[in-house]
């Protein structure tokens, strides 16, 4: 399904899957992560943001800097268990929604 | 200071046979047609969902007993097109009382054709259902521990 997809591509980058284990480790921001690994900060943000769609990393604001961390396993828990009920609602409500009207009487 | 947390919000869509009226009719006055069976918090049988069409109505569950239980509020009503409503749901499929800890759910209807419908579904502000997970985090991002915890995660998403 969608968000497994999404995992599996955002971890499928070599570089992004050091991104994220940086972040896994601990909070970085962006300036941080760009100086330890051999990537640009504008790659880094790029990776970052690829890893957040994927519900893997979330930010935070601090000052004017913003802090990346590996998003709380509760948290991707709950987002998977979401997709995954949203999209069985939307499926059921497809069907009720494309039933003919009963006929009055 | 202040910090603001976000996470990545669920979105999902599907596109419907039936026109923009008929379709945010049956989503918000029919709900119990289509809303999975084994998702409510009251116990009992259940005799009807309740959708209060107006800004700061209440969704509810009703039982054949008579008893109610009140899982969100609507927080925005503007038909055919959209609806937001909060999610007063906990993780654990318990009700929550605290406002502040409660996400949200904004539902989009998009007329494709006049007999054809987009639905757009976001379920954001995660966050806000808590931060006591974040104690897993030394569990997890131990050496070798993230791809077991990422295949597990995976799985679940897929299943």
């Amino acid at each position: 399904m969608a968000r497994a997809a999404a995992v599996l591509v955002a971890l499928g980058d070599p570089t992004r899957r050091q991104v994220f284990e940086r972040v896994a480790g601990r909070p970085h921001s962006v300036g941080e992560l760009a100086e330890a690994l051999p990537v640009s900060r504008p790659a880094v943000s790029q990776h970052l943001k690829v890893l957040k769609q994927a519900g893997l990393v979330s930010d935070m604001a601090a000052g004017n800097r913003r802090i990346y961390r590996m998003e709380p396993r509760g948290l991707q828990d709950l987002r998977a268990y979401l997709d995954h009920f949203w999209n069985q609602a939307l499926a059921a409500f497809k069907t009720a929604v494309e039933q003919p009207p009963k006929e009055e009487g | 200071m202040t910090t603001q947390s976000t996470a990545a919000p669920v979105r999902t869509q599907i596109v419907v046979e039936a026109p923009i009226e008929r379709a945010f009719d049956v989503f918000t006055q029919d709900m119990a047609s289509w809303w999975p069976a084994d998702h409510h918090i009251l116990e009992g049988e259940l005799a009807e969902m309740v959708f209060e069409p107006r800004v700061g109505g209440r969704i509810y569950d009703r039982n054949l007993d008579g008893g109610e239980c009140t899982w969100a509020r609507v927080l925005a009503y503007e038909p055919p097109q959209r609806l937001v409503f909060s999610w007063d749901i906990t993780p654990q499929w318990q009700i929550e009382t605290d406002p502040d800890r409660t996400s949200e759910v904004e539902v989009r209807f998009v007329a494709e054709t006049a007999s054809r419908t987009r639905v757009e579904l976001e379920h954001r502000a995660l966050e806000r259902h808590g931060e006591g997970w974040e104690g897993t985090h030394g569990a997890v991002s131990s050496e070798g521990g993230w791809p077991k915890t990422l295949a597990a995660f995976a799985a679940h998403a897929a299943a």
